[in-house]
């Protein structure tokens, strides 16, 4: 257990440090929620009914940011084979860089993301609902987005392919997110889309560590 | 596993392909022709045809997926090179058949619904998310150097996509879609009943004269599939013989 409370503070250090973490990934949220307003055309009347979708849409692309760094950064250096060779199962060891991975950018991303909704004119009353699925989707967007990062590993071009590989698995969250926060401003039951949120980003939890340490030993074998 | 022997599925491919080659042009061919020729329909008219298209082509994108999902799974667990070579070599042609199925969509849903695309109908959804899972693992195989990492990578992505085919076909009794339920289930159901001389089913299905150009060309486009996705496995266990042989000559010299 202490060996992953140290890999735990070795981890949030990393992802919060050393040009990742939230001093980059919140001025590319606002600079994101800066352009699509433009790209619509800036109209309140226009603006205000996707404010909340605009806001999801820039909090899921920005969840990409920081995961080419996630296992690569180890692979390149060597550490993820000594994390291999340690005491906790690479599934564990998974469990935990994914974990500090949300804590470290998911979790200021979800203080931001009210913020910038507002700002886009989305309704002041809003904001609890969108602070808690924000922060729920974070955690499904830092463990599904950590599959698409350790199946990278080792590749030409990571970045970019991260993003062809995870997209899709972003598209269940966008989907139930944006959903659960658009009935709660129709003032309609907004319990089922964030139910399902919750379901996605808690299975997200459960599974994908397995499917990133088999990634991890294949990069390594 | 019968097939599992590589030598076995070499003698055994050399004969299956181009016998469900064969099966494939001769039922698509009476199918589509039959297809051509049957009255429109009372209500869609013309466009009754994409029946035998359609429906055929996305039930054969999913079992392309589930071939490649369940592949990828004996590739990773067993490590069993044959395993590997049918996930790549299903990859591409499940791509094919799953843009197929979004196109005739598109075609059909213009004139029956009065839109192309409608981006809240979770079966065109999930469709386009199996779509993407077979670019993403295609991009995935191509992105890494190492041939065998890069497959069992790919084959790992194949097994984290699997759980969406269950959505694609779910998908239209969990939420609201403008695609009707199990219209083959319904057809097959109405059609054992009549065989048995139940008289009228609980739900009507095809109408008769549809149900023999509907499974034809669900048939014949199942044996394309398989046709095409053996020749290709010969294909990669050929170029795996290649490289070795290659590297082989490469050491004499």
């Amino acid at each position: 257990m202490n060996e992953l409370a140290t890999l735990f503070r070795r981890e949030l250090a990393l992802a919060w440090g050393r040009g990742g973490g939230p001093m980059l990934a919140l001025p590319f949220y606002a600079c994101i929620a800066t352009l699509l307003p433009f790209a619509v055309g800036g109209d309140h009347a226009q603006l205000a009914p996707i404010a909340t979708g605009i806001s999801w849409l820039a909090l899921a692309l920005t969840s990409l940011l920081s995961l080419e760094r996630l296992f690569e950064r180890d692979f390149e250096d060597g550490a993820l084979d000594l994390l291999a060779l340690g005491a906790p199962s690479m599934v564990a060891t998974c469990f935990i860089k994914c974990l500090a991975q949300w804590l470290a950018t998911g979790a200021p991303l979800a203080i931001a993301a009210p913020i910038i909704a507002l700002g886009l004119g989305a309704k002041p009353e809003l904001w609890s609902l969108i602070f808690t699925s924000a922060l729920l989707g974070g955690l499904g967007f830092a463990f599904t987005g950590g599959v698409g990062a350790a199946l990278a590993i080792g590749s030409r071009r990571g970045g970019v392919l991260i993003a062809v590989i995870v997209l899709p698995l972003f598209v269940p969250p966008v989907i139930f997110g944006a959903t659960a926060i658009s009935q709660a401003a129709d003032g309609l039951a907004w319990q089922s889309g964030f139910a399902l949120l919750g379901a996605y980003s808690l299975a997200s939890v459960a599974l994908s560590p397995f499917a990133m340490a088999a990634a991890c030993r294949n990069a390594l074998s | 596993m019968f097939l599992a022997n590589p030598q076995r599925f070499m003698s055994f491919s050399k004969w299956a392909a181009p016998i469900f080659g064969v099966l494939a042009v001769g039922m698509l061919g009476i199918g589509f022709t039959l297809g051509f020729t049957v009255p429109d329909d009372y209500q869609q008219g013309q466009t009754v045809r994409l029946l035998f298209l359609h429906p055929q082509v996305s039930f054969v994108s999913m079992m392309a997926y589930a071939a490649m999902g369940v592949s990828a799974f004996f590739g990773v667990v067993f490590r069993h090179l044959l395993a590997d070579a049918a996930a790549r070599a299903a990859a591409p042609i499940g791509a094919g058949f799953t843009f197929l199925a979004l196109l005739t969509g598109s075609f059909w849903g213009r004139p029956m619904w009065g839109t192309w695309w409608e981006w809240t109908d979770p079966r065109i959804m999930s469709e386009l998310v199996l779509f993407l899972f077979f670019l993403g693992y295609m991009a995935l195989l191509s992105a890494v150097d190492d041939e065998a990492k890069a497959t069992r990578a790919a084959n790992i992505l194949a097994m984290v996509g699997l759980p969406n085919l269950a959505v694609v076909h779910f998908s239209v009794y969990w939420w609201n879609s403008l695609h009707q339920g199990s219209s083959i289930t319904t057809t097959i159901m109405a059609w054992f009943h009549s065989l048995s001389g139940g008289g009228q089913a609980d739900k009507p299905g095809l109408a008769p004269i549809y149900v023999a150009p509907f499974v034809l060309s669900f048939f014949g486009l199942a044996c394309l599939f398989a046709a095409l996705w053996l020749v290709r496995i010969r294909s990669e266990v050929w170029r795996r013989k290649a490289g070795a042989l290659a590297v082989q000559a490469a050491g004499k010299a």
